[in-house]
């Protein structure tokens, strides 16, 4: 059931580059239940030009937290990451469909990240390794600033980094990296779309099953408006509603 | 308590004056979860039409000062989906159901209004001659008076119930049409659709819309809204539905003082799920601290 309720942040974390890490209490002390893949839309308080609420993907729920990991954009987002401990926010959610499980315990998995992006899979590599599966992570950014939440990615599962510069971990772009070349049963990614399209492609050429998480522009949140909607082998659907999260199979990528 | 109840139209009774705005709340049940539908006025369900139709392409969205830019362009399932799939689902959700009907040619808007007729749990039609956001037809209709007469006539002589025609802000002289289409037999008026807008993202040097325009919605067009509503009000005897930007309470009273029997809610449902039950209770707050007992006594007082 999709709510819309008060939460206060207990934590802000301020990152490089202008983005931050969120951690946040549902005042009324009841965080719903949430898939792993899922948004939360935010009312940008006090912030003249922020008129809709920004979607933003749940990064990790923990210790009864919702963590958002935040890349100050635009007006709405900068304002979202300056925010202190003690402010509140309004936020509707749980909202989407999340990413589906894998097939075989004992398949292999890898989560394929990019920027800011790598915040939907830290939590849905918790919830992975909490059912037992063994997820791995190959995670890109430009430089290694943009490289975050390592430690707690780290203690999912296997990391592999890149960075464009080389400043950390393989110099180009994940699909630089080594770790490609291993077998994989199945795919979740979520980043820039040029990236998510290459790492699609990548899929389809070795018949490796692939989730994508995409994050189109959108307004109510909850299939309403029609705003959002991703033009897939099936007619225009809503990202908000029907996605954010698409099998590859789904999508006009390939 | 003040008696919030509203007649839009022989047999359209409202429980009180807040209906949702086609195209931002989906057919109802998008907003069950905040929303006790049975305490709203009513629900027009998205824009339908004869055939279905895919709408315009991504990016259909911009955010814009107070405000946003739309271009989905009527997409939607068609009157075969609505009538056989989605009726049943939404037949018993107790509030008016209103169905928003678009078309591309007289006899397509009268064809979807007769495939309406028969489904009892449909309180009325509203005829939308005023998208912006599709080429043919839409608009066109809602631009001229004879255009509004010829599509009213139409969907007149094949519906029984209550027509509701909505109107587009985009034209020279609205109260020109709004009584074409009162002439013509509409049972009542709905105002204002979205005006017609425009915004680029200078550093990509590109328009934010597919479309390259759109809709513009939200409170940045209020003061419009409320003024046309005034001056339509003031020119015709069949009742209007004022809408335009209502974030609260406050502002469906505005629209209500300027003359409409009705308001609808729609970009802010975007904002607040919840706002349409929410402008329920600040239009009796306001009414209980002002002493007002029916809405008639504050109607058109301006």
């Amino acid at each position: 059931m999709k709510e819309k309720a008060l939460f206060e942040i207990v934590e802000s974390k301020q990152l490089p580059l202008g983005n931050a890490l969120l951690k946040l209490r549902p005042c009324n002390g009841l965080l719903p239940d949430i898939e792993g893949g899922q948004f939360v839309n935010i009312m940008v308080p006090d912030t003249p030009g922020a008129f809709l609420r920004r979607p933003i993907s749940v990064c990790n729920v923990s210790d009864g937290l919702l963590w958002l990991y935040i890349k100050g954009a635009g007006k709405g987002t900068k304002h979202l990451c300056a925010m202190q401990t003690g402010e509140k926010l309004d936020i509707v959610l749980p909202l989407g469909n999340g990413f589906s499980e894998p097939e075989n315990k004992e398949d292999d998995i890898l989560l394929i990240g990019g920027g800011v992006g790598i915040a939907p899979l830290l939590y849905w590599g918790s919830i992975l390794k909490n059912k037992g599966y063994k997820p791995r992570f190959l995670l890109g950014g430009a430089t290694a600033d943009n490289l975050q939440l390592l430690d707690e990615f780290a203690s999912m599962g296997e990391v592999f980094l890149t960075t464009d510069d080389g400043s950390q971990g393989v110099r180009g772009t994940v699909m630089a990296h080594p770790v490609l070349e291993s077998s994989a049963d199945k795919i979740y990614c979520c980043g820039p779309t040029p990236m998510m399209k290459a790492v699609a492609r990548f899929a389809a050429e070795h018949s490796i099953d692939c989730e994508v998480s995409l994050e189109n522009r959108m307004a109510c949140g909850i299939g309403a408006c029609l705003c959002c909607v991703e033009d897939t082998a099936d007619g225009h659907k809503c990202v908000c509603s029907w996605g954010p999260v698409f099998n590859v199979k789904e999508l006009k990528w390939v | 308590m003040t008696n919030l109840k509203v007649t839009i139209a022989p047999g359209l009774d409202l429980r009180n004056p807040v209906i949702a705005a086609s195209g931002t709340f989906g057919y109802g049940p998008e907003y069950a979860d905040f929303v006790d539908l049975s305490q709203i006025g009513g629900i027009v369900v998205k824009g339908t039409t004869l055939e279905p139709r895919q709408g315009n392409a991504y990016p259909r969205i911009a955010e814009t000062p107070s405000g946003m830019l739309n271009a989905v362009g009527l997409q939607n399932p068609g009157i075969d989906v609505f009538v056989n799939q989605t009726y049943r689902v939404i037949k018993d959700i107790d509030t008016a159901k209103i169905v928003n009907v678009s078309g591309s040619t007289p006899e397509s808007y009268a064809e979807v209004c007769r495939r309406l007729a028969p489904l009892d749990q449909i309180a009325a039609v509203e005829i939308n001659i005023s998208c912006p956001n599709v080429r043919q037809g839409g608009m066109a209709f809602g631009t001229t008076p004879e255009g509004a007469s010829i599509i009213t006539k139409a969907v007149r002589e094949s519906y029984n119930g209550p027509v509701i025609v909505k109107l587009s802000p985009n034209v020279t002289d609205i109260v020109s049409i709004a009584q074409a289409a009162e002439e013509a037999g509409a049972d009542a008026l709905s105002l204002t659709n979205t005006f017609l807008g425009m915004a680029i993202d200078v550093e990509r040097r590109k328009p934010l819309l597919s479309t390259v325009t759109g809709g513009l919605s939200g409170p940045c067009i209020r003061p419009i809204a409320v003024r046309m509503v005034w001056q339509v009000a003031k020119a015709v005897k069949v009742p209007v539905i004022g809408l335009g930007g209502i974030m609260d309470g406050r502002d469906a009273l505005e629209f209500i003082m300027a003359g409409a029997t009705a308001v609808q809610v729609g970009t802010a449902n975007f904002i607040d799920p919840a706002a349409t039950v929410r402008i329920v209770g600040e239009i009796e707050e306001f009414c209980a601290r002002q002493g007002v007992k029916e809405l008639s006594e504050i109607r058109g007082i301006i």
